[in-house]
């Protein structure tokens, strides 16, 4: 039930909402979230557990434990206690069989006793029988449906940058932000909760003054100009160098800060008892949440377990709120630093019971309430005594200490101790720039938390550049506000130490006779920690059990690794977007104009074939390579890696990077050119072309322009030559005009002298075609007479629209990478990657000839003059079929078989028109290899083919078509 | 409910005892040492002990059993290699894989779902049949299938990739499984600690003792131990060990990362692996989705995590996954990838006498866990090489006889 209307309260009591929730209608307040408008509702559970399917309630409020997950049509695994409500939700709980209340996954918890830690690991391991158990837990153990008819929701991203990033809008991280400022720094806070304040807001004791401390912070905070403040929005991983993913419902905001201060606060821990999981049974912070932000009445009548003073506090703010306390249970002897609030309450008519402790949650009917509180002395061993008493209750509240929200601080390397004296651990050795302060930093009193920040935001100002660091570390709190030992042994179990996993203190000990005594290996073995909320509610009372079985001190048990995400992250809003760039030269536009069929090539997308009206692939791609072989075709090469190296030592450079000889290539000429790893793997190939003494110009691969260009700046950083590579990839357009008229077609658009002896084959010009300042190298990729122009990137479609137009009286066809495909495999040219894979040395591919071993040094000169020692392995060869053949034809990667095993494979294969009949090249056991010798493939389907080794190139063995005469 | 189970409700006490006995104090002399309480290390001591007779053995730790690259691997298990020294080894491991839950009487949870390399590239798809062919000759059952074959095995699945990465086919190889990594470090573990191998773990290896080329010990955080024997198994912290003994490798370090999903639903049963969108994915018991990606591109022997990661393997998975957006990543973490030029392994003797390395496992070694460490018993049983790994020895780089698995790697690198 709600509570009268106060003046802080988050919800808007004007705006009710309506909603669902299992097919029941409820109406909340905007302002609420799902579990805080059920629980006004007087819903008591909202959802079941993980393993047994036991009924949940609230218990943190707070996302620190995972008991109400909720769907929400395609929102799955929703957590309720923080959702916000919205108008129209139906909502049900995830993973019950058959609805929350009638939940046939109950039954579950009867036979808890046959399923101790691990059981899993001990049967349902018969080979026959393992898919059908796998498919059953498979079944019961995931916890939301995804929607599979749902869409890609894209959501935008945000770059940022502030001096001080503090993370957490409590009264520490609120202080620390003032303080940064007013040392001059520009401040961003980012919190979880819809409002900033924090533990402020809710811990008030019915204690004005400490509303007041609240409200103030907020005014001077919202007053400052250098101060941003982003609510709804956590800080999801640390990143190196203060990069941050701020994220929202929204989207990602990813931040680079100057320095940061992690205010993050703690995470109020459970204590272990019987039956601790009951609806009804709360984190005293979760009561207070439920009735200072969202007006609503946690309990009738409250029994309270504390081991500090901001129990007390709780159960002030019950009673101001008119929440009976049926006692104060507090596990120490003394009440110490609460002693007036104990007062308070005393003169309240509170009992207040000291050494005592809760030793079960008895049950209400039906099992999915609490009746009592069964309440015990505390012996000195820490176990409670026989004489137990019930005190009549309908809720619990828990407060007995805090762990801290140090998941940032350990990913940004923070060495942690445990401090004895808070009973938790907090910062020892902090990274440069990274500063804490409130209870993640050991300092829980108000007064204290917020001298801390002061200290911390100063300290963060100066450490990104503004001001000198003022104050230093507070001393030790004089009293731990939490319990070394919050937890009571029960025969019967159900003491959950894990509300996300079903882990009772018994599955502890099992674990730890079993060897897993490691936290890291009882983590794995029990799954403590392991679930959605990664052990924010959990991970500290393990570490004390662990700690106690094992006779160690919590710093030797040490903590699991904290890693991304501090809450989880939806995928969608990690992808953004989705951006996938696709590059398109500039000549996209003409291809499309020209019917292109696209295939993508590493980023770009190349025309595959250009569509004839009323024609066929095939008959496309053979119609284009006749055109080329016969008149003159043009091809977009513009995707070629196009790289320049100037400089004196440029010669030098590709001397070393590429295997043949550069500094003998005289200016104005062209070389093939191949390129090597360390291991003298063929990784690329390209044509250099020497403009100037100084000044080369080559291409690479199409896939392999980008990491070529990486690759050999590393290379020139590491040798310190004197010369510069620049990348022009796109900023050339490129095109092949080939065929025996390409030079008649050329020779209207530019003065050049391009007779065979003023520009003979593989020579370069600078010069101008259509009146456009370009680069004109004489090229045989493709087996006929040929010039590769490349001009400036905007002059790309001028250019192709005169050479379209020159060539128009010639037939010129534009030819795709297909047509380009065969016409260099019937001139025997091989395509890196294709006809070469990941161990291909050029001697291998019949390139010897590309390779001087002669010269000081290239990459992977070491490793080629070791393979040229032994006998090659394989050698590429041509092949041909029969010119009748009418069978199955190979394909590329069929294996070569001989004697029963595999003695090579196909690489290409294809009809050639020109040949009239199909051709191809294959790696082969150099013994094979012999011209006219009769090698086998094997087909997909096993059916083998006889094909004959033949010389390449199939196409032009002479290279006449390079001389003037044809 | 399996019978089993009966037991633990009949007995009052839970009625398991240890699975690692825990010994106070070292020997101060063992017949082999193995430096590495990974599934490698543990799967050579429990060969060593189960079917040689070698028990005086230890496995030296020095964090705690499995937790490096055996906890932090995608669990994928797959023989589908390119070369035919990798196809015979990684069948061999299948064949074992398949009854190690019986043999350890301890469920891993070995769940066969089939294995699907999708192709997106008429290149990937030249390198699928290749592996196919070989696969097929060497009885391994391995086929390129049409996009249609994927959309059956995982109909839910957008074959156009968000339209910018077309699934043109895929290499599938039904035998391509998943386990539950932790339970096969704890499965060899038990089994080699109740067959008398001693494991300790948080001992550090501080030095090796080699004279006149030999090992003739360890240097420990808990103090000296003799042996003739030492076998490396250590994964991302191999170059840190090699230098203690003057050994060099072509290893070099790569991050390798990964990332993990809440709980859903069941939806997917194959493995599913993109080379071009550097994804893979598999749905665990437990139901989170397990999701990897390609190296880091730099040397690195760290452990740490970065955005830029989740934010492109995020992104691919809705290319193939739209309906994922509202799915929510959990944890990614890392682990340290030893990879090699040819990204074979590195396995059997070095230049040490008693030295020898079980090492080179880069992003393929959980698969192997159980070949390696049968072979690696043999090998230093015999001091000779197993048939199986002779194709991974450290010295084929100085002869350049190199073990191409390049093409055979399920994502780019």
């Amino acid at each position: 039930m709600r509570l009268p209307a106060t003046s802080g309260e988050w919800i808007d009591r004007s705006a009710p909402i309506e909603f669902k929730f299992e097919g029941r209608s409820y109406t909340g307040y905007t302002g609420d979230t799902v579990s805080s408008a059920l629980w006004g509702a007087d819903v008591r559970v909202l959802g079941r557990s993980f393993k047994y399917h036991r009924p949940r309630g609230v218990l943190s409020l707070a996302n620190h434990d995972t008991n109400a997950l909720h769907q929400w049509g395609d929102q799955l695994n929703l957590r309720a206690d923080v959702v916000p409500l919205q108008a129209g939700m139906d909502l049900t709980a995830v993973n019950t069989f058959g609805g929350l209340d009638g939940d046939k996954g109950r039954v579950l918890g009867r036979f808890a006793r046959f399923l101790p830690v691990g059981f899993y690991y001990k049967a349902f391991h018969t080979k026959g029988l393992f898919p059908m158990w796998e498919r059953m837990f498979r079944a019961m153990t995931g916890l939301g449906k995804v929607d599979l008819d749902s869409p890609r929701r894209s959501t935008p991203k945000a770059y940022d940058f502030c001096d001080v990033l503090v993370i957490g809008a409590g009264p520490s991280g609120l202080s620390a932000a003032l303080s940064a400022a007013a040392q001059g720094a520009s401040v961003v806070v980012v919190d979880e909760n819809a409002r900033a304040g924090g533990s402020a807001g809710y811990q008030i004791g019915n204690d004005p003054a400490r509303a007041e401390i609240h409200a103030r912070l907020l005014a001077q905070v919202s007053a400052n100009p250098l101060i941003r403040v982003l609510t709804s929005t956590y800080a999801a991983g640390y990143y190196k160098d203060h990069w941050l993913p701020l994220v929202s419902a929204e989207r990602m905001l990813k931040m680079r800060a100057g320095s940061v201060v992690v205010a993050s606060g703690g995470f109020e821990q459970p204590a272990v008892f019987r039956y601790n999981d009951l609806p009804g049974v709360m984190l005293a912070s979760a009561a207070q949440r439920l009735m200072h932000r969202y007006g609503v009445k946690p309990m009738q009548r409250a029994v309270v377990l504390t081991a500090n003073a901001d129990g007390y506090r709780a159960a002030l703010d019950l009673l101001a709120r008119g929440v009976a306390v049926a006692a104060v249970v507090d596990l120490r002897a003394r009440a110490g630093t609460a002693a007036t609030l104990v007062q308070q309450l005393r003169d309240a008519k509170v009992e207040v019971l000291m050494s005592s402790c809760i030793v079960e949650a008895v049950p209400g009917t039906g099992g999915a309430s609490v009746a009592a509180a069964r309440v015990g002395a505390v012996q000195a061993d820490g176990s409670p005594a026989a004489d137990l008493r019930d005190i009549a209750c309908d809720g619990i509240l828990m407060s007995v200490g805090w762990a801290p929200a140090a998941n940032l601080l350990y990913q940004a390397g923070t060495k942690m101790r445990f401090e004895r004296a808070v009973e938790q651990f907090v910062p020892d050795v902090l990274p440069d720039g990274v500063f804490a302060c409130g209870r993640v930093n050991g300092v829980h009193e108000l007064s204290r938390r917020m001298a801390d920040g002061t200290r911390a935001g100063s300290h963060a100002a100066a450490a990104a550049g503004f001001g000198e660091a003022v104050g230093s570390a507070l001393a030790p709190e004089v009293e731990s506000p939490s319990h070394p030992w919050p937890i009571v042994a029960h025969p019967e179990g159900k003491n959950f130490v894990d509300f996300d996993e079903d882990l009772q203190l018994k599955d502890f000990h099992n674990a730890v006779q079993e060897g897993f005594d490691n936290i890291e290996l009882l983590k794995r073995y029990s799954t403590v920690g392991m679930g959605p909320s990664q052990g924010k509610h959990s991970n500290m009372n393990g570490l004390r059990i662990l700690a106690r079985l094992s006779g160690k001190e919590p710093q030797q048990v040490g903590t699991t690794t904290a890693r991304p995400f501090y809450h989880p992250v939806p995928m969608a809003v990690l992808a953004g977007r989705g951006f996938n760039p696709e590059r398109r030269t500039p000549l996209h536009s003409r291809h499309e104009a020209l019917g292109a069929k696209w295939m993508p090539a590493g980023v770009w997308q190349r025309p595959e074939f250009y569509q004839l009206a009323g024609k066929v692939r095939l008959d496309c791609i053979r119609e284009e390579v006749a055109a080329v072989r016969g008149g003159v075709g043009l091809i977009d090469v513009g995707t070629l890696g196009k790289l320049e190296v100037i400089g004196p030592q440029a010669a030098e450079f590709l001397e070393r990077v590429y295997t043949s000889n550069y500094a003998n290539l005289k200016v104005g000429m062209t070389r093939y050119a191949v390129m090597c790893d360390e291991a003298g793997v063929v990784i690329d190939d390209g044509v250099v072309a020497r403009l100037a003494e100084d000044h080369f110009y080559f291409t690479t691969t199409t896939s392999g322009a980008a990491t070529i260009y990486r690759e050999l700046s590393r290379l020139n950083t590491m040798w310190g030559l004197d010369c510069g590579i620049v990348n022009h990839t796109g900023a050339f357009a490129a095109m092949n005009l080939a065929g025996p008229r390409s030079r008649e077609v050329l020779a209207t658009l530019t003065a050049t002298d391009l007779s065979a002896a003023a520009f003979p084959y593989l020579a370069v010009r600078e010069c101008t075609v259509a009146d456009i300042p370009a680069r004109l190298m004489r090229v045989g990729f493709v087996g006929e007479w040929g010039y590769e122009i490349h001009v400036p990137a905007r002059f790309g479609g001028a250019l192709w629209d005169a050479l379209m137009a020159a060539g128009a009286a010639h037939g010129i066809r534009p030819f795709g990478v297909e047509a380009q495909r065969l016409l260099r495999l019937e001139k025997g040219h091989i395509i890196i990657g294709q006809d070469t894979d990941g161990l291909t040395s050029p001697l291998e591919v019949g390139m010897g000839w590309a390779v001087k071993m002669n010269k000081p040094f290239f990459v992977g000169q070491r490793s080629l003059k070791a393979i040229a020692s032994k006998k090659l392995k394989q050698q590429l060869a041509g092949f041909t079929l029969p010119p009748g053949y009418s069978g199955d034809v190979p394909l590329e990667c069929n294996l070569v078989i001989a004697d029963g095993d595999i003695a090579g494979r196909v690489t290409s294969i294809a009809w050639s028109a020109t040949l009239g009949r199909h051709i191809g090249l294959a790696f082969l056991r150099p013994d094979l290899a012999t011209v006219g010798n009769k090698v086998s493939i094997r087909l997909t389907d096993g059916a083998m083919v006889e094909v004959e080794v033949s010389p390449t190139p199939f196409h032009d063995p002479e290279n006449l078509k390079q001389k003037e005469a044809v | 409910m399996p019978w089993r189970l009966l037991r633990f409700a009949l007995n009052r006490k839970h009625p398991e005892p240890r699975m690692f006995t825990h010994h106070d104090k070292l020997k101060s002399s063992y017949d082999v040492v193995i430096i590495g309480a990974g599934g490698h290390g543990l799967a050579a001591a429990y060969y060593l002990a189960a079917e040689h007779g070698v028990k005086n053995v230890c496995v030296l730790e020095k964090g705690y059993i499995g937790g490096g690259n055996t906890g932090r691997n995608t669990t994928i298990i797959r023989s589908n290699y390119l070369t035919p020294e990798g196809v015979k080894f990684y069948d061999e491991s299948v064949n074992l894989w398949q009854d190690l839950s019986r043999d350890f009487d301890l469920n891993l949870f070995y769940a066969n779902r089939g294995h699907f390399t999708l192709a997106h590239t008429d290149a990937a798809v030249r390198t699928m049949r290749w592996r196919a062919e070989v696969n097929k000759h060497y009885g391994v059952d391995s086929e390129v299938v049409g996009p249609e074959a994927v959309k059956e095995a995982a109909p839910m699945i957008d074959l156009s990739c968000a339209g910018h990465a077309p699934i043109l086919g895929a290499l599938y190889h039904a035998p391509g499984s998943v386990a539950r990594h932790d339970a096969v470090a704890w499965g060899y573990g038990r089994g080699a600690d109740q067959r008398g191998v001693e494991i300790h773990q948080q001992t550090e290896v501080l030095g090796i003792d080699v004279q006149g080329g030999k090992v003739k010990g360890v240097n420990t955080s808990r103090g000296y131990i003799s042996t003739n024997k030492v076998l490396c198994a250590v994964a991302g912290s191999t170059p840190r060990i090699l230098k203690m003994v003057d050994v060099r490798t072509p290893i070099y370090i790569h991050p390798l990362q990964a990332m993990v999903s809440e709980p859903v639903k069941p939806w997917l049963d194959p493995i599913l692996v993109s080379g071009s969108l550097h994804v893979y994915i598999s749905q665990s018991a437990r139901g989170e989705l397990v999701m990897g990606a390609s190296l880091d591109p730099y040397e690195l022997h760290a452990t740490r995590s970065t955005l830029d990661f989740v934010e492109g393997l995020t992104s691919h998975m809705l290319d193939m996954f739209p309906f994922l957006s509202n799915v929510k990543v959990m944890r990614q973490w890392a682990g340290m990838a030893d990879m090699t030029p040819d990204f074979a392994p590195i396995m059997g003797k070095t230049p040490v006498e008693g030295f020898y390395l079980d090492s080179g496992w880069g992003t393929w070694g959980f698969k192997a866990t159980p070949v390696c460490g049968k072979t690696m018993a043999h090998t230093l049983v015999n001091d000779t090489p197993h048939p199986l790994i002779t194709g991974f020895s450290l010295d084929r780089f100085s002869h350049y006889a190199l073990t191409g698995e390049k093409g055979a790697a399920s994502v780019g690198h």
